[in-house]
Protein backbone atom coordinates (compact mmCIF):
# COMPACT_ATOMS: atom_id res chain seq x y z
CA UNK A 1 0.00 0.00 0.00
CA UNK A 2 1.77 3.22 -1.28
CA UNK A 3 1.42 6.99 -0.80
CA UNK A 4 0.58 7.38 -4.38
CA UNK A 5 -1.81 4.38 -4.40
CA UNK A 6 -3.64 6.52 -1.42
CA UNK A 7 -3.41 9.48 -3.63
CA UNK A 8 -4.85 8.08 -6.53
CA UNK A 9 -7.63 6.53 -4.88
CA UNK A 10 -8.22 10.08 -2.63
CA UNK A 11 -8.17 11.66 -6.76
CA UNK A 12 -10.70 9.43 -7.73
CA UNK A 13 -12.65 10.28 -4.68
CA UNK A 14 -12.73 13.47 -5.37
CA UNK A 15 -13.88 13.00 -8.89
CA UNK A 16 -17.01 11.36 -7.86
CA UNK A 17 -17.53 13.77 -5.29
CA UNK A 18 -17.56 16.55 -7.62
CA UNK A 19 -20.74 14.30 -9.15
CA UNK A 20 -22.24 13.64 -6.24
CA UNK A 21 -21.77 17.24 -5.22
CA UNK A 22 -23.10 18.69 -8.45
CA UNK A 23 -26.21 15.87 -7.93
CA UNK A 24 -26.50 16.93 -3.77
CA UNK A 25 -27.20 20.16 -4.66
CA UNK A 26 -30.32 19.76 -6.57
CA UNK A 27 -31.22 17.85 -3.62
CA UNK A 28 -30.64 20.66 -1.43
CA UNK A 29 -32.02 23.37 -3.10
CA UNK A 30 -35.41 22.40 -3.49
CA UNK A 31 -35.26 20.89 -0.22
CA UNK A 32 -34.29 24.29 1.23
CA UNK A 33 -37.40 26.12 -0.09
CA UNK A 34 -40.26 23.29 -0.07
CA UNK A 35 -39.15 21.23 2.63
CA UNK A 36 -39.72 18.18 -0.60
CA UNK A 37 -37.53 16.03 -1.50
CA UNK A 38 -37.41 16.24 -5.53
CA UNK A 39 -37.49 11.84 -5.93
CA UNK A 40 -37.17 12.68 -9.57
CA UNK A 41 -33.59 14.51 -8.97
CA UNK A 42 -31.67 11.67 -10.11
CA UNK A 43 -33.60 10.40 -13.45
CA UNK A 44 -32.73 14.49 -14.80
CA UNK A 45 -29.84 13.44 -14.10
CA UNK A 46 -29.67 10.55 -15.68
CA UNK A 47 -31.71 12.52 -19.06
CA UNK A 48 -28.56 14.54 -18.53
CA UNK A 49 -26.91 11.79 -19.81
CA UNK A 50 -29.19 10.81 -22.80
CA UNK A 51 -29.05 14.57 -23.58
CA UNK A 52 -25.64 15.09 -24.12
CA UNK A 53 -25.19 11.63 -25.62
CA UNK A 54 -27.96 12.92 -28.61
CA UNK A 55 -26.07 16.53 -28.58
CA UNK A 56 -22.60 14.45 -29.21
CA UNK A 57 -23.83 12.28 -31.72
CA UNK A 58 -25.69 14.93 -33.72
CA UNK A 59 -22.46 17.43 -33.63
CA UNK A 60 -19.69 14.90 -33.85
CA UNK A 61 -20.74 11.57 -35.22
CA UNK A 62 -20.83 10.91 -38.83
CA UNK A 63 -22.80 7.93 -38.26
CA UNK A 64 -25.73 9.99 -37.60
CA UNK A 65 -25.69 12.14 -40.59
CA UNK A 66 -26.11 8.91 -42.44
CA UNK A 67 -29.33 7.13 -40.21
CA UNK A 68 -30.81 10.43 -39.83
CA UNK A 69 -30.18 11.88 -43.21
CA UNK A 70 -29.49 15.17 -41.60
CA UNK A 71 -27.35 16.36 -44.41
CA UNK A 72 -27.13 20.02 -42.98
CA UNK A 73 -25.22 18.56 -40.07
CA UNK A 74 -22.25 17.67 -42.32
CA UNK A 75 -20.00 21.44 -42.34
CA UNK A 76 -21.37 21.87 -38.44
CA UNK A 77 -19.56 18.64 -37.31
CA UNK A 78 -16.71 19.24 -39.37
CA UNK A 79 -16.29 22.32 -37.40
CA UNK A 80 -16.95 20.75 -34.19
CA UNK A 81 -14.58 17.63 -34.97
CA UNK A 82 -11.51 20.30 -36.02
CA UNK A 83 -8.99 21.18 -33.73
CA UNK A 84 -9.16 22.54 -30.33
CA UNK A 85 -11.59 25.31 -30.83
CA UNK A 86 -14.39 22.58 -32.68
CA UNK A 87 -13.22 20.44 -29.46
CA UNK A 88 -13.90 22.88 -26.71
CA UNK A 89 -16.74 24.38 -28.73
CA UNK A 90 -18.36 20.93 -28.46
CA UNK A 91 -18.06 20.23 -24.86
CA UNK A 92 -19.68 23.65 -24.24
CA UNK A 93 -21.98 23.21 -26.34
CA UNK A 94 -23.37 19.41 -25.30
CA UNK A 95 -22.92 20.49 -21.29
CA UNK A 96 -24.77 23.90 -22.35
CA UNK A 97 -27.51 22.23 -24.08
CA UNK A 98 -27.87 19.50 -21.93
CA UNK A 99 -28.18 21.90 -19.00
CA UNK A 100 -30.77 24.28 -20.40
CA UNK A 101 -32.99 21.63 -21.65
CA UNK A 102 -32.86 19.65 -18.66
CA UNK A 103 -32.99 22.62 -16.51
CA UNK A 104 -36.38 23.51 -18.33
CA UNK A 105 -37.56 20.33 -18.14
CA UNK A 106 -37.54 20.65 -14.14
CA UNK A 107 -39.13 23.75 -14.66
CA UNK A 108 -41.87 22.21 -16.46
CA UNK A 109 -41.88 19.20 -13.78
CA UNK A 110 -42.71 21.48 -10.69
CA UNK A 111 -44.98 23.61 -12.56
CA UNK A 112 -47.46 20.91 -13.35
CA UNK A 113 -46.63 17.82 -10.93
CA UNK A 114 -45.52 20.26 -7.36
CA UNK A 115 -47.16 23.52 -7.67
CA UNK A 116 -50.88 22.34 -7.81
CA UNK A 117 -49.80 20.44 -4.93
CA UNK A 118 -48.19 23.48 -2.37
CA UNK A 119 -50.73 23.47 -0.16
CA UNK A 120 -51.48 19.89 0.31
CA UNK A 121 -50.78 17.46 2.95
CA UNK A 122 -46.75 17.06 3.28
CA UNK A 123 -46.94 13.52 1.55
CA UNK A 124 -48.64 14.57 -1.64
CA UNK A 125 -46.00 16.35 -3.86
CA UNK A 126 -43.38 13.39 -2.57
CA UNK A 127 -45.91 10.66 -4.31
CA UNK A 128 -46.53 13.13 -6.85
CA UNK A 129 -42.42 13.14 -7.28
CA UNK A 130 -42.44 9.24 -6.84
CA UNK A 131 -44.64 9.69 -10.01
CA UNK A 132 -42.73 11.68 -12.01
CA UNK A 133 -39.89 9.43 -11.11
CA UNK A 134 -41.04 6.06 -12.50
CA UNK A 135 -42.51 7.86 -15.74
CA UNK A 136 -39.23 9.27 -16.57
CA UNK A 137 -37.51 6.19 -16.27
CA UNK A 138 -40.50 4.21 -17.99
CA UNK A 139 -40.68 6.87 -20.79
CA UNK A 140 -36.75 6.25 -21.92
CA UNK A 141 -36.93 2.30 -21.29
CA UNK A 142 -39.54 2.76 -23.89
CA UNK A 143 -38.79 5.39 -26.50
CA UNK A 144 -35.32 5.59 -26.25
CA UNK A 145 -33.76 1.98 -24.84
CA UNK A 146 -33.41 -0.80 -22.35
CA UNK A 147 -30.18 -1.51 -22.81
CA UNK A 148 -27.23 0.99 -21.84
CA UNK A 149 -25.82 2.86 -24.47
CA UNK A 150 -22.76 3.24 -25.42
CA UNK A 151 -20.93 6.86 -24.88
CA UNK A 152 -19.26 7.13 -27.77
CA UNK A 153 -19.48 7.13 -32.05
CA UNK A 154 -21.02 4.35 -34.08
CA UNK A 155 -17.42 3.37 -34.71
CA UNK A 156 -16.87 2.72 -30.76
CA UNK A 157 -14.82 6.01 -30.65
CA UNK A 158 -15.27 8.00 -27.78
CA UNK A 159 -16.33 11.68 -27.93
CA UNK A 160 -13.80 12.79 -25.38
CA UNK A 161 -11.36 10.65 -24.28
CA UNK A 162 -11.23 9.72 -20.93
CA UNK A 163 -8.64 8.07 -20.12
CA UNK A 164 -5.83 10.14 -21.47
CA UNK A 165 -3.13 9.56 -18.49
CA UNK A 166 -0.30 10.76 -17.11
CA UNK A 167 1.75 10.66 -14.05
CA UNK A 168 2.56 13.73 -11.30
CA UNK A 169 5.68 12.26 -9.35
CA UNK A 170 4.21 8.26 -9.06
CA UNK A 171 0.94 9.36 -9.21
CA UNK A 172 -1.57 8.64 -12.62
CA UNK A 173 -4.34 10.68 -13.39
CA UNK A 174 -6.45 11.15 -16.37
CA UNK A 175 -7.43 14.09 -18.05
CA UNK A 176 -11.31 13.51 -17.75
CA UNK A 177 -10.98 13.84 -13.39
CA UNK A 178 -9.52 16.86 -13.48
CA UNK A 179 -11.92 17.73 -15.95
CA UNK A 180 -14.57 16.57 -13.72
CA UNK A 181 -13.06 18.23 -10.83
CA UNK A 182 -12.04 21.84 -12.12
CA UNK A 183 -15.87 22.06 -13.38
CA UNK A 184 -17.48 20.83 -11.10
CA UNK A 185 -15.30 23.39 -8.52
CA UNK A 186 -16.00 25.99 -10.97
CA UNK A 187 -19.75 25.46 -11.02
CA UNK A 188 -19.94 25.49 -7.45
CA UNK A 189 -17.82 28.40 -6.46
CA UNK A 190 -20.36 30.56 -9.70
CA UNK A 191 -23.28 28.98 -7.41
CA UNK A 192 -21.79 30.16 -4.22
CA UNK A 193 -21.26 33.62 -5.33
CA UNK A 194 -24.62 33.48 -6.82
CA UNK A 195 -26.91 32.98 -4.10
CA UNK A 196 -24.57 34.81 -1.67
CA UNK A 197 -24.11 37.97 -3.97
CA UNK A 198 -26.58 38.67 -6.32
CA UNK A 199 -30.08 40.32 -5.32
CA UNK A 200 -31.83 37.37 -6.85
CA UNK A 201 -29.61 34.97 -5.07
CA UNK A 202 -30.57 36.88 -1.95
CA UNK A 203 -33.83 36.43 -2.95
CA UNK A 204 -33.88 32.93 -2.87
CA UNK A 205 -31.84 32.70 0.91
CA UNK A 206 -34.58 34.79 2.17
CA UNK A 207 -37.33 32.29 0.36
CA UNK A 208 -35.68 29.29 2.20
CA UNK A 209 -35.60 30.91 5.16
CA UNK A 210 -38.93 32.09 5.53
CA UNK A 211 -41.12 31.95 2.31
CA UNK A 212 -44.17 34.33 3.58
CA UNK A 213 -41.83 36.70 4.85
CA UNK A 214 -39.88 36.96 1.67
CA UNK A 215 -43.10 37.50 -0.43
CA UNK A 216 -43.68 40.26 2.14
CA UNK A 217 -40.44 41.32 0.91
CA UNK A 218 -41.62 41.68 -2.88
CA UNK A 219 -39.93 38.46 -3.75
CA UNK A 220 -41.86 36.72 -6.21
CA UNK A 221 -41.93 33.21 -4.98
CA UNK A 222 -42.69 31.33 -7.23
CA UNK A 223 -40.34 32.65 -9.77
CA UNK A 224 -37.86 31.69 -6.91
CA UNK A 225 -39.20 28.37 -7.01
CA UNK A 226 -38.74 27.95 -10.68
CA UNK A 227 -35.38 29.07 -10.60
CA UNK A 228 -34.24 26.63 -8.13
CA UNK A 229 -35.45 24.32 -10.15
CA UNK A 230 -33.89 25.00 -12.97
CA UNK A 231 -30.60 25.51 -11.30
CA UNK A 232 -30.65 21.94 -9.89
CA UNK A 233 -31.65 19.92 -12.94
CA UNK A 234 -29.31 21.57 -14.46
CA UNK A 235 -26.37 21.28 -12.42
CA UNK A 236 -27.83 17.77 -12.05
CA UNK A 237 -27.37 17.43 -15.94
CA UNK A 238 -24.26 18.62 -15.76
CA UNK A 239 -23.15 15.79 -13.58
CA UNK A 240 -25.04 13.15 -16.13
CA UNK A 241 -23.12 13.83 -18.95
CA UNK A 242 -19.57 13.80 -17.05
CA UNK A 243 -21.25 10.27 -15.31
CA UNK A 244 -22.04 8.93 -19.37
CA UNK A 245 -18.16 10.31 -20.01
CA UNK A 246 -16.38 8.68 -17.18
CA UNK A 247 -18.12 5.48 -17.05
CA UNK A 248 -18.60 5.32 -21.07
CA UNK A 249 -22.40 4.87 -20.75
CA UNK A 250 -26.01 5.43 -20.25
CA UNK A 251 -28.91 3.56 -18.94
CA UNK A 252 -32.68 4.34 -18.17
CA UNK A 253 -32.02 3.34 -14.54
CA UNK A 254 -28.33 5.21 -13.80
CA UNK A 255 -29.94 7.60 -11.49
CA UNK A 256 -30.91 5.52 -9.14
CA UNK A 257 -27.70 5.03 -6.88
CA UNK A 258 -25.93 8.24 -7.54
CA UNK A 259 -29.51 9.65 -6.62
CA UNK A 260 -29.62 8.00 -3.38
CA UNK A 261 -25.85 8.43 -2.97
CA UNK A 262 -26.21 12.26 -3.61
CA UNK A 263 -29.13 12.57 -1.31
CA UNK A 264 -27.57 11.27 1.54
CA UNK A 265 -24.27 13.68 1.12
CA UNK A 266 -26.85 16.42 1.02
CA UNK A 267 -28.20 15.00 4.13
CA UNK A 268 -24.57 14.59 5.94
CA UNK A 269 -23.48 18.47 4.49
CA UNK A 270 -26.74 19.52 6.60
CA UNK A 271 -29.75 19.64 4.10
CA UNK A 272 -30.91 22.97 3.39
CA UNK A 273 -27.64 24.08 3.31
CA UNK A 274 -25.77 24.40 -0.11
CA UNK A 275 -21.88 24.70 1.12
CA UNK A 276 -23.37 21.47 3.53
CA UNK A 277 -23.95 19.68 0.09
CA UNK A 278 -20.93 21.02 -1.51
CA UNK A 279 -18.68 19.32 1.48
CA UNK A 280 -20.74 16.31 1.94
CA UNK A 281 -20.57 15.10 -1.96
CA UNK A 282 -17.00 15.71 -1.51
CA UNK A 283 -16.85 13.54 1.80
CA UNK A 284 -18.84 10.86 0.57
CA UNK A 285 -16.97 10.99 -2.62
CA UNK A 286 -14.03 10.57 -1.26
CA UNK A 287 -14.56 7.72 1.90
CA UNK A 288 -16.26 5.72 -1.08
CA UNK A 289 -12.87 5.33 -2.64
CA UNK A 290 -10.98 4.87 0.39
CA UNK A 291 -13.31 2.56 1.65
CA UNK A 292 -13.56 0.21 -1.83
CA UNK A 293 -9.29 0.87 -1.96
CA UNK A 294 -8.42 0.46 1.02
CA UNK A 295 -11.29 -1.81 2.66
CA UNK A 296 -13.04 -3.83 -0.18
CA UNK A 297 -14.98 -2.42 -3.17
CA UNK A 298 -18.19 -4.43 -1.78
CA UNK A 299 -18.01 -2.66 1.35
CA UNK A 300 -17.79 0.64 0.32
CA UNK A 301 -21.78 1.73 0.29
CA UNK A 302 -22.06 0.13 4.17
CA UNK A 303 -19.01 2.46 5.28
CA UNK A 304 -20.66 5.40 3.20
CA UNK A 305 -24.06 4.56 5.19
CA UNK A 306 -22.40 3.80 8.34
CA UNK A 307 -20.83 7.47 7.75
CA UNK A 308 -24.19 9.18 7.76
CA UNK A 309 -25.54 7.34 10.47
CA UNK A 310 -22.87 8.40 12.48
CA UNK A 311 -23.13 12.43 10.98
CA UNK A 312 -26.31 12.06 12.33
CA UNK A 313 -25.93 10.10 15.45
CA UNK A 314 -22.88 13.29 16.85
CA UNK A 315 -24.60 16.51 14.48
CA UNK A 316 -28.33 15.25 13.56
CA UNK A 317 -28.71 18.28 11.99
CA UNK A 318 -25.79 17.03 9.40
CA UNK A 319 -22.00 18.74 9.38
CA UNK A 320 -23.38 22.12 8.54
CA UNK A 321 -26.89 22.27 9.06
CA UNK A 322 -28.61 24.57 11.79
CA UNK A 323 -28.67 23.14 15.40
CA UNK A 324 -32.36 24.26 16.11
CA UNK A 325 -35.03 23.47 14.18
CA UNK A 326 -36.44 26.97 12.33
CA UNK A 327 -39.55 26.13 11.32
CA UNK A 328 -42.06 26.27 13.91
CA UNK B 1 -56.56 61.65 -5.50
CA UNK B 2 -58.49 60.82 -2.55
CA UNK B 3 -56.99 61.47 0.75
CA UNK B 4 -57.85 57.65 2.04
CA UNK B 5 -55.18 55.38 1.43
CA UNK B 6 -56.76 51.95 2.52
CA UNK B 7 -60.40 51.12 2.18
CA UNK B 8 -61.74 47.57 3.07
CA UNK B 9 -65.05 47.18 2.09
CA UNK B 10 -67.09 44.25 3.66
CA UNK B 11 -64.15 41.46 3.34
CA UNK B 12 -65.02 38.14 3.84
CA UNK B 13 -61.90 35.96 4.53
CA UNK B 14 -62.29 32.11 5.31
CA UNK B 15 -59.79 29.15 6.45
CA UNK B 16 -61.38 26.11 4.86
CA UNK B 17 -65.17 26.34 5.84
CA UNK B 18 -64.47 28.80 8.94
CA UNK B 19 -65.03 32.65 8.44
CA UNK B 20 -62.27 34.02 10.00
CA UNK B 21 -63.16 37.62 8.82
CA UNK B 22 -66.86 38.29 8.72
CA UNK B 23 -67.32 41.33 6.58
CA UNK B 24 -65.57 43.70 7.75
CA UNK B 25 -64.92 47.07 6.89
CA UNK B 26 -62.51 50.13 7.38
CA UNK B 27 -60.03 52.68 5.86
CA UNK B 28 -57.01 54.63 6.85
CA UNK B 29 -57.02 57.73 5.62
CA UNK B 30 -53.11 59.70 4.80
CA UNK B 31 -51.33 60.52 7.55
CA UNK B 32 -52.73 58.21 10.23
CA UNK B 33 -52.40 55.79 12.59
CA UNK B 34 -55.35 53.76 12.89
CA UNK B 35 -55.24 50.69 14.84
CA UNK B 36 -56.88 47.62 15.09
CA UNK B 37 -57.48 45.82 18.59
CA UNK B 38 -59.28 42.66 19.97
CA UNK B 39 -58.78 39.25 21.71
CA UNK B 40 -56.40 36.38 20.75
CA UNK B 41 -58.36 34.76 17.66
CA UNK B 42 -60.49 37.77 16.81
CA UNK B 43 -59.07 38.04 13.18
CA UNK B 44 -56.65 40.78 13.67
CA UNK B 45 -53.72 39.00 11.43
CA UNK B 46 -56.27 37.23 9.56
CA UNK B 47 -57.18 41.22 8.27
CA UNK B 48 -54.02 42.19 7.76
CA UNK B 49 -53.06 38.79 6.10
CA UNK B 50 -55.53 39.70 3.74
CA UNK B 51 -54.62 43.14 2.91
CA UNK B 52 -51.42 42.25 2.08
CA UNK B 53 -52.09 39.28 -0.26
CA UNK B 54 -51.24 36.35 1.78
CA UNK B 55 -54.69 35.45 2.42
CA UNK B 56 -57.18 36.46 -0.70
CA UNK B 57 -60.90 37.27 0.23
CA UNK B 58 -63.89 35.09 -0.77
CA UNK B 59 -65.86 38.60 -0.85
CA UNK B 60 -65.69 42.34 -0.37
CA UNK B 61 -62.83 44.44 -1.91
CA UNK B 62 -59.87 46.21 -0.75
CA UNK B 63 -58.55 49.59 -2.46
CA UNK B 64 -55.55 51.13 -2.16
CA UNK B 65 -56.04 54.64 -3.50
CA UNK B 66 -58.65 54.24 -5.96
CA UNK B 67 -56.87 50.98 -6.93
CA UNK B 68 -58.16 47.62 -6.36
CA UNK B 69 -55.63 45.22 -4.60
CA UNK B 70 -57.94 42.24 -3.28
CA UNK B 71 -57.09 39.27 -5.36
CA UNK B 72 -52.96 40.60 -6.08
CA UNK B 73 -50.65 38.42 -5.27
CA UNK B 74 -48.73 39.45 -1.80
CA UNK B 75 -45.38 40.47 -3.77
CA UNK B 76 -47.63 42.66 -6.11
CA UNK B 77 -49.36 44.38 -3.30
CA UNK B 78 -45.89 45.18 -1.60
CA UNK B 79 -44.81 46.38 -5.05
CA UNK B 80 -47.73 49.02 -4.35
CA UNK B 81 -46.60 50.21 -1.35
CA UNK B 82 -48.46 48.33 1.00
CA UNK B 83 -45.77 47.07 3.65
CA UNK B 84 -46.66 44.57 6.36
CA UNK B 85 -44.34 43.79 10.03
CA UNK B 86 -45.55 40.64 10.13
CA UNK B 87 -46.51 38.84 13.90
CA UNK B 88 -43.54 37.47 15.24
CA UNK B 89 -40.81 39.29 13.29
CA UNK B 90 -40.07 36.88 11.15
CA UNK B 91 -36.77 37.88 10.09
CA UNK B 92 -34.58 36.14 7.93
CA UNK B 93 -32.69 34.48 10.81
CA UNK B 94 -29.27 33.30 8.28
CA UNK B 95 -29.04 36.96 7.07
CA UNK B 96 -27.12 39.81 8.66
CA UNK B 97 -28.96 42.65 10.39
CA UNK B 98 -27.34 44.63 7.12
CA UNK B 99 -28.91 41.82 4.72
CA UNK B 100 -32.24 41.72 6.37
CA UNK B 101 -32.71 45.45 5.62
CA UNK B 102 -31.46 45.02 1.61
CA UNK B 103 -34.04 42.94 1.68
CA UNK B 104 -36.61 45.08 3.11
CA UNK B 105 -35.72 47.84 0.37
CA UNK B 106 -35.59 44.14 -2.34
CA UNK B 107 -37.92 45.77 -4.64
CA UNK B 108 -35.99 49.28 -5.02
CA UNK B 109 -33.13 47.44 -6.28
CA UNK B 110 -32.25 50.84 -9.30
CA UNK B 111 -32.12 53.52 -6.10
CA UNK B 112 -29.13 52.83 -4.52
CA UNK B 113 -28.57 55.70 -2.98
CA UNK B 114 -32.03 55.55 -1.80
CA UNK B 115 -31.94 52.17 0.17
CA UNK B 116 -28.66 53.76 1.28
CA UNK B 117 -30.14 56.79 2.69
CA UNK B 118 -33.09 54.47 3.77
CA UNK B 119 -30.43 52.61 5.77
CA UNK B 120 -29.28 55.44 7.38
CA UNK B 121 -32.83 56.65 8.90
CA UNK B 122 -33.51 52.92 10.47
CA UNK B 123 -29.73 53.28 12.10
CA UNK B 124 -30.85 56.27 13.55
CA UNK B 125 -34.32 55.65 14.86
CA UNK B 126 -32.71 52.23 16.24
CA UNK B 127 -28.94 52.67 16.98
CA UNK B 128 -28.79 49.12 17.89
CA UNK B 129 -29.11 47.60 14.90
CA UNK B 130 -25.86 49.66 13.95
CA UNK B 131 -24.23 48.46 16.70
CA UNK B 132 -25.34 44.82 15.39
CA UNK B 133 -25.10 45.32 11.55
CA UNK B 134 -22.64 42.12 10.45
CA UNK B 135 -24.75 40.29 13.22
CA UNK B 136 -27.12 37.29 12.09
CA UNK B 137 -30.60 38.09 12.70
CA UNK B 138 -31.60 34.60 14.55
CA UNK B 139 -28.68 36.07 17.04
CA UNK B 140 -30.31 38.75 18.04
CA UNK B 141 -32.73 39.60 21.03
CA UNK B 142 -36.33 39.70 20.60
CA UNK B 143 -36.55 43.41 21.35
CA UNK B 144 -33.72 43.87 18.59
CA UNK B 145 -35.32 41.55 16.00
CA UNK B 146 -38.74 43.49 16.34
CA UNK B 147 -36.46 46.69 15.16
CA UNK B 148 -35.23 45.10 12.66
CA UNK B 149 -38.31 43.89 11.60
CA UNK B 150 -39.95 47.23 11.61
CA UNK B 151 -36.42 48.27 9.81
CA UNK B 152 -37.15 45.91 6.95
CA UNK B 153 -40.44 47.69 6.61
CA UNK B 154 -39.04 51.04 6.69
CA UNK B 155 -36.42 50.26 4.09
CA UNK B 156 -39.79 49.43 1.49
CA UNK B 157 -40.79 53.60 1.79
CA UNK B 158 -44.25 52.14 2.47
CA UNK B 159 -46.98 54.08 1.63
CA UNK B 160 -49.26 51.72 4.26
CA UNK B 161 -47.01 50.40 6.66
CA UNK B 162 -49.41 47.14 8.53
CA UNK B 163 -47.58 46.29 11.84
CA UNK B 164 -49.20 43.21 13.92
CA UNK B 165 -48.42 43.59 17.73
CA UNK B 166 -45.11 45.18 17.25
CA UNK B 167 -45.40 44.79 21.00
CA UNK B 168 -45.72 41.32 21.27
CA UNK B 169 -43.50 39.93 24.36
CA UNK B 170 -40.78 42.58 24.85
CA UNK B 171 -40.23 44.15 28.07
CA UNK B 172 -41.71 47.54 28.80
CA UNK B 173 -38.82 49.82 27.76
CA UNK B 174 -38.28 48.03 24.60
CA UNK B 175 -42.47 48.78 23.95
CA UNK B 176 -41.74 52.72 24.69
CA UNK B 177 -39.00 52.72 22.42
CA UNK B 178 -41.33 50.65 19.85
CA UNK B 179 -44.27 52.85 20.01
CA UNK B 180 -42.12 56.50 20.08
CA UNK B 181 -40.17 55.25 16.52
CA UNK B 182 -44.38 54.47 15.70
CA UNK B 183 -45.12 58.56 16.23
CA UNK B 184 -42.28 59.50 15.14
CA UNK B 185 -42.36 57.87 11.51
CA UNK B 186 -46.19 59.27 11.51
CA UNK B 187 -44.93 62.63 12.19
CA UNK B 188 -42.31 62.25 9.63
CA UNK B 189 -45.56 61.36 6.71
CA UNK B 190 -46.04 57.61 7.02
CA UNK B 191 -49.49 56.35 6.97
CA UNK B 192 -49.60 53.43 9.97
CA UNK B 193 -52.43 50.34 9.97
CA UNK B 194 -51.19 49.20 13.94
CA UNK B 195 -52.58 45.91 15.54
CA UNK B 196 -52.30 45.39 18.83
CA UNK B 197 -53.00 43.71 22.34
CA UNK B 198 -51.49 46.36 23.81
CA UNK B 199 -54.74 48.36 23.32
CA UNK B 200 -53.96 51.06 25.85
CA UNK B 201 -50.55 52.38 24.13
CA UNK B 202 -52.19 51.57 20.52
CA UNK B 203 -54.98 54.00 21.57
CA UNK B 204 -53.03 56.64 23.12
CA UNK B 205 -50.97 57.00 19.80
CA UNK B 206 -53.99 56.12 17.00
CA UNK B 207 -55.79 59.26 15.82
CA UNK B 208 -58.65 56.16 15.12
CA UNK B 209 -59.32 52.66 16.59
CA UNK B 210 -61.54 49.37 15.35
CA UNK B 211 -62.49 46.83 17.77
CA UNK B 212 -62.80 43.55 16.44
CA UNK B 213 -64.93 40.42 17.98
CA UNK B 214 -64.74 37.00 16.56
CA UNK B 215 -64.45 38.39 12.56
CA UNK B 216 -66.52 41.67 13.24
CA UNK B 217 -65.59 45.25 13.70
CA UNK B 218 -67.51 45.57 17.16
CA UNK B 219 -66.69 49.37 17.82
CA UNK B 220 -64.98 52.10 16.18
CA UNK B 221 -63.93 55.84 16.65
CA UNK B 222 -61.45 58.04 17.65
CA UNK B 223 -58.56 56.42 19.63
CA UNK B 224 -59.23 58.72 22.63
CA UNK B 225 -62.88 58.11 22.55
CA UNK B 226 -62.60 54.10 22.63
CA UNK B 227 -59.91 54.68 25.19
CA UNK B 228 -62.60 56.37 27.24
CA UNK B 229 -65.21 53.96 26.26
CA UNK B 230 -66.74 51.94 29.05
CA UNK B 231 -66.98 48.26 27.01
CA UNK B 232 -63.49 48.72 25.85
CA UNK B 233 -62.15 49.59 28.95
CA UNK B 234 -63.63 46.17 30.40
CA UNK B 235 -62.58 44.26 28.03
CA UNK B 236 -59.48 45.25 26.97
CA UNK B 237 -58.34 47.67 29.47
CA UNK B 238 -58.35 45.24 32.51
CA UNK B 239 -60.89 47.19 34.54
CA UNK B 240 -63.65 45.66 36.02
N1 LIG C 1 -54.04 29.01 9.16
C1 LIG C 1 -55.22 28.93 9.81
N2 LIG C 1 -56.06 27.89 9.61
C2 LIG C 1 -57.25 27.82 10.22
N3 LIG C 1 -57.71 28.74 11.06
C3 LIG C 1 -56.94 29.81 11.31
C4 LIG C 1 -55.65 29.95 10.69
N4 LIG C 1 -55.12 31.11 11.13
C5 LIG C 1 -56.02 31.66 11.96
N5 LIG C 1 -57.12 30.88 12.08
C6 LIG C 1 -58.29 31.16 12.89
O1 LIG C 1 -58.84 32.41 12.49
C7 LIG C 1 -59.22 33.16 13.62
C8 LIG C 1 -58.53 34.51 13.61
O2 LIG C 1 -57.14 34.33 13.79
P1 LIG C 1 -56.09 35.53 13.76
O3 LIG C 1 -54.74 34.95 13.73
O4 LIG C 1 -56.46 36.47 12.70
O5 LIG C 1 -56.37 36.20 15.19
P2 LIG C 1 -55.66 37.42 15.87
O6 LIG C 1 -56.72 38.41 16.15
O7 LIG C 1 -54.51 37.88 15.08
O8 LIG C 1 -55.19 36.76 17.23
P3 LIG C 1 -53.83 36.99 18.08
O9 LIG C 1 -54.05 38.20 18.91
O10 LIG C 1 -53.77 35.77 18.95
O11 LIG C 1 -52.70 37.11 17.14
C9 LIG C 1 -58.89 32.31 14.84
O12 LIG C 1 -60.07 31.67 15.24
C10 LIG C 1 -57.90 31.32 14.34
O13 LIG C 1 -58.01 30.10 15.02
MG1 LIG D 1 -52.51 37.85 15.36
Amino acid sequence: MSLSYLLEQTLNGVTLGGLYALLALGYTLVYGILLMINFAHSELFMLGGYVGLGVLKLLSDPATVKATGLGFLEPIQAFFMSGTVGFVALLVATFGISAIVVGILGMVIERFAYRPLRHAPRLAPLISAIGVSIFLQNAVLLWIDSKQLPYTRADGSAFVTAQTAFTIGTVHVSTMQVFIVVTSLVLLALLDTFVSKTRIGRAMRATSQDGEAAGLMGVNINSVIALAFFIGPALGAVAGVFNGMYYGSVKFNMGFVPGIKSFTAAVIGGIGNLRGAMLGGFLLGIIESLASGFVSNAYRDVIAFVVLILVLIFRPGGLLGEAVAEKV
Amino acid sequence: MSNTVLSVENVHTFYGQIEALKGISLYVDSGEIVTLIGANGAGKSTTLNTISGLLSPKAGSIKLFDEVISGLPVHKVTAKGVVQVPEGRRIFPRMTVEENLNMGAFLRNKDAAGIKESMGRVFDLFPRLKERRTQKGGTLSGGEQQMLAMGRGIMAKPKLLMLDEPSMGLAPVVVETIFETIEKLNQEGTTILLVEQNAAMALSVAHRGYVLEVGSIALEGLGTELLHNEQVRKTYLGES
